[in-house]
């Protein structure tokens, strides 16, 4: 039973560690990015990380309570991603 | 007993399948050099990544005790809108002229509108004179 244990704790580091550094290389192609489209995509990668950032939050401290801000944190990326794509290309968002 | 360290082992690598696939897809995102090439990399992220992460967070719920199924709202709301949003960036791709375009059409006069190619018309005359 401790080895399962610490082996949870030992991928969740490892986790951790992976996906924060997803997050920094989303946010250097975000920064660089040369075109629009490129900046649009890191920022939906980026969401999509910080998703995957709080679920292990939750997963690290035992509760269940953390559901709710994926679940809105998840919508308002989309909403938000289909916002700026509608600007680019109509110049408006809601017509 | 039992029951939970085998939860416990299935978390560890449903954390590990969602790092490695989370890790693949950003560095896809920051190493490929087309606009359209970088759109492919992160649907890993969006897709097997989350879903793997998410799956954990489900094992590991009912791993403690509470159980839940609340993440599979996550996960279906994430992947019937990650096409969505993949096509709007395709689109802002082809709108700004960054990747490489198709070909232009042929030019006719009868492409999108109520005429009709004179071929055609002898068709229909011949089906139903």
């Amino acid at each position: 039973m401790m080895v399962a244990a610490d082996m949870l704790q030992i991928a969740l580091w490892i986790a951790f560690g992976a996906v924060a550094t997803a997050q920094i290389m989303a946010m250097i192609r975000l920064v660089i990015g040369p075109h629009t489209g490129d900046r649009i995509l890191a920022l939906d990668t980026m969401v999509v990380n910080a998703i995957g950032l709080i679920v292990l939050l939750g997963i690290a401290q035992g509760t269940i309570i953390y559901f709710e801000v994926a679940l809105i944190i998840a919508m308002l990326g989309f909403v938000s991603t289909v916002a700026y794509a509608r600007f680019v290309l109509r110049g408006d968002i809601i017509e | 007993m039992m029951w939970e360290t085998v939860a416990t082992y299935a978390v560890a690598v449903c954390l590990i399948i969602g790092a490695i696939f989370s890790l693949v897809g950003s560095v896809g995102l920051l190493k490929f050099n087309d606009p359209m090439t970088r759109l492919h990399a992160p649907t890993k992220v969006g897709t097997v990544g989350i879903g793997a992460l998410l799956l954990a967070s489900m094992i590991h719920s009912y791993a403690i005790g509470h159980g839940a199924l609340h993440e599979l709202l996550i996960m279906g709301f994430l992947f019937v809108t990650a096409p969505i949003s993949a096509n709007f960036m395709a689109k802002v791709n082809i709108h700004r002229r960054d990747c490489d375009l198709p070909p232009p059409p042929p030019k006719d006069k009868t492409w999108s509108t109520m005429d009709v190619p004179a071929a055609d018309r002898e068709m229909a005359e011949q089906a139903n004179p």
